[in-house]
């Protein structure tokens, strides 16, 4: 038997082993890396030096930061609630729909998801500037009479996220709501129930699986997209994202931004634990 | 029997694209009838159904619920409610919630939502299962809290979709004389779904055979089984002998012969049989007999093949000329002519049913040349 057992974690460890000696180098590896930087200070050059301080973790509750979290969680708040606004009514008609088209409807969302988005926010960018696509319509049409420059707002970043973003959102919606059973409507109209009777009653609460999970999906890597909100929102809609890129890159301080990180991935861990919680599934974030 | 219509399904239609789902459908069903739409795979009961429901729209034709007509109705707006063949329960309500369902949207007062709801799910004996979950059902007991859900709203005629199809066939048993006895103690009216010809035939006052789309036959389990109409309603309901053939001989007062393949039989005279009419034969393996004499009538003959016993039936097989096959039963105890012997298949003419042949390409074709 003690034989047996022995063999058996033999072969389980086999199995597993690559898989977690992948995990250990690409995954546990960096986040210790970064998780001793956010210890470490610096030497006069700005180069990190090992020496146990906190206070990285100290400065990351200095009034004009605590301004961007603010920030940062208004905006991923507004894109969660808009893609949830946009994405439920186009998902449920995509999973609903018996329409020959149903597949190109579906594509219409993947397809953006296989092409770079940075590339497609530049587009966006040409699209309202001043000189952009937008104001010269507008401009040719005499709607306007001087060129309107929509860049560098709050909402045009909430609208760059969006974008991004409507993908993750509508994916789970759109698994949630095809799995409804089609008889469970019939059977709500069939008991006198209306169309919105039954939405509330019948079809929100059995796709809301969808709309926690989607809501994960975007509100957390809305933090930290930080490219979205450098182009569209050009410095004035900072958010977490901007201010860990900027440590690395400009103000070369790599220990904040390694404490901005760490505090970054224990919000995430957080959510998803409350997601966890209310029973989410955890299949439905792909992860 | 109470012969007031309560619905009333006249020159119905329905299309699916090209596809002719349900063609000229004329159906009233009785106030308080058990009646059953039975037939094959894919004959078009459900879609029936479901547009007495309101689920779908006839394409052309017309239904009148309680003397009036539904057209444009919401299934929210006709008193009928409907169990559906996968239940339907919905699966994030308790079970008292589930069957509260109705009583809640049409704002019936708390108390009597309580009431209502303990009352019926008594009926269904299922006192006691109010918090539990659907998941937490057996499948019978899905059955019986779909049963209650659509009963609590008081409807004029439930309609059911097989309901009892997911259940194996002892809990089925159960369910049929179960759902019987409830549609007598409620005395409410029943339209009922199956293509199980012996579910039909205990449950329902009334039978309406449907075939490809078309209602064949509507009668009582009696009559479909005894006098046919049709040649698949004949095939469709129990065992029979078919024999195809054409009316050689008309005689109204004493006999009709009727020429087959194999030899001439005889059959009762009737009324609306012509001389050179394509007929169909039916005749159950109970009614037929076997002879080792030619009978006066009759000049089929045959080879008993086989015997196989069936508890106290013997079901005997004989190999016609043509190597056809037909079928007579003896109880245990008879006795019987061997294997290998040469016998001579007849029967009393009273006990046979003669059917029109409209659907035999020949006549089709003679018919189309307008020479009969
Ligand atoms: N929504 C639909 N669209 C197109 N065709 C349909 C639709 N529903 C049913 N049909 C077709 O209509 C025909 C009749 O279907 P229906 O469901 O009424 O059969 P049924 O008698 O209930 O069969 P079963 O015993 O298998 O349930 C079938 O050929 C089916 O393919
Ligand atoms: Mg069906």
């Amino acid at each position: 038997m003690g034989k047996r057992l022995r063999g058996e974690t033999l072969a389980a460890f086999t199995m597993v082993a690559p898989a977690a000696l992948w995990l250990f180098v690409f995954v546990a590896v960096p986040l210790i890396y970064v998780l001793g930087l956010s210890f470490c200070g610096q030497d006069e050059f700005g180069n990190a030096v090992f020496e146990f301080t906190t206070k990285n973790y100290a400065n990351l509750l200095n009034a004009d930061y605590l301004q961007i979290y603010l920030r940062s969680v208004l905006i991923a708040g507004a894109t969660t609630a808009l893609c949830v606004a946009v994405g439920y009514p186009f998902a449920y008609i995509i999973a609903r729909t018996s329409s020959r088209h149903k597949s190109v409807f579906y594509m219409l969302v993947i397809i953006p998801f296989w092409t770079n988005s940075l590339v497609r926010v530049y587009g966006w960018k040409t699209f309202f500037s001043g000189t952009g696509w937008l104001s010269s319509v507008l401009m040719g049409l005499g709607l306007i009479d001087a060129p309107i420059d929509l860049l560098y707002t709050t909402p045009m970043t909430v609208f760059g996220m969006v974008y991004c973003l409507f993908p993750y959102m509508v994916l789970p919606l759109y698994s949630a709501i095809e799995k409804l059973d089609g008889s469970l409507i019939e059977a709500s109209a069939d008991l006198g129930a209306r169309r919105s009777e039954t939405f509330l009653r019948v079809i929100l609460p059995l796709t809301s699986s969808g709309i926690f999970s989607g809501s994960i999906m975007v509100f957390i890597p809305c933090l930290g997209y930080f490219f979205v909100s450098d182009i569209l929102g050009g410095g004035n809609a900072d958010m977490i994202g901007n201010l860990i890129e900027r440590q690395f890159q400009s103000a070369n301080n790599w220990p904040l931004g390694a404490a901005l990180s760490i505090m970054l991935i224990l919000i995430t861990i957080v959510l998803v634990r409350a997601y966890q919680r209310m029973g989410g599934d955890m299949d439905a974030l792909g992860v | 029997m109470n012969e007031k219509i309560i619905v009333d399904v006249s020159h119905v239609d329905k299309y699916y694209g090209d596809n002719h789902v349900v063609s000229d459908m004329n159906l009233k069903v009785r106030e308080g009838e058990f009646l059953t739409l039975l037939g094959s795979s894919g004959c078009g009961k459900t879609t029936t159904l479901r547009m007495i429901a309101g689920f779908e729209d006839p394409t052309s034709g017309e239904i009148c619920i309680e003397g009036n007509p539904v057209a444009g109705k919401a299934p929210f707006e006709r008193n009928v409610n409907t169990v559906f063949q996968s239940y339907a329960l919905f699966p994030h309500m308790t079970i008292f919630d589930n069957v509260a369902y109705g009583l809640r949207i049409a704002k019936v007062p708390k108390a009597d939502i309580a009431t209502r709801v303990s009352d019926i799910l008594e009926l269904v004996q299922l006192e006691g299962f109010e918090r539990r979950y659907p998941a937490q059902l057996s499948g019978g007991q899905k059955q019986r809290v779909a049963i209650a859900r659509a009963l609590v709203m008081h409807p004029t005629v439930l309609l059911l979709d097989e309901p009892l199809g997911a259940l194996d066939l002892k809990l089925r048993k159960q369910m049929q004389l179960e759902l019987k006895r409830l549609q007598r103690k409620l005395g409410i009216t029943f339209v009922y779904v199956t293509h199980d010809q012996e579910e039909a035939m205990t449950m329902s006052d009334r039978i309406a055979v449907m075939h490809d789309g078309v209602l064949d036959q509507l009668g009582t389990p009696e009559e479909i089984y005894e006098r046919p109409q049709t040649k698949f309603v004949a095939t469709f309901i129990g065992e029979t002998n078919i024999f195809e053939g054409c009316v050689n001989e008309v005689d109204t007062t004493k006999r009709i012969s009727v020429g087959l393949e194999n030899g001439n039989v005889t059959v009762a005279p009737q009324e609306g049989f012509r001389f050179g009419e394509f007929v169909t034969i039916s005749v159950r393996p109970e009614k037929l007999r076997v002879s080792l004499e030619p009978r006066e009538g009759f000049s089929l003959y045959g080879v008993v093949r086989d015997y196989i016993y069936v508890g106290s039936v013997i079901k005997c097989n004989v190999v016609l000329p043509n190597s056809n096959e037909v079928r007579f039963e003896r109880l245990a105890g008879d006795e019987l002519p061997k294997p290998g012997e040469v016998v001579f298949p007849y029967w009393e003419p009273d006990d046979c049913v003669l059917i029109h042949n409209r659907d035999n390409e020949l006549y089709t074709a003679l018919e189309s040349i307008r020479l009969v």
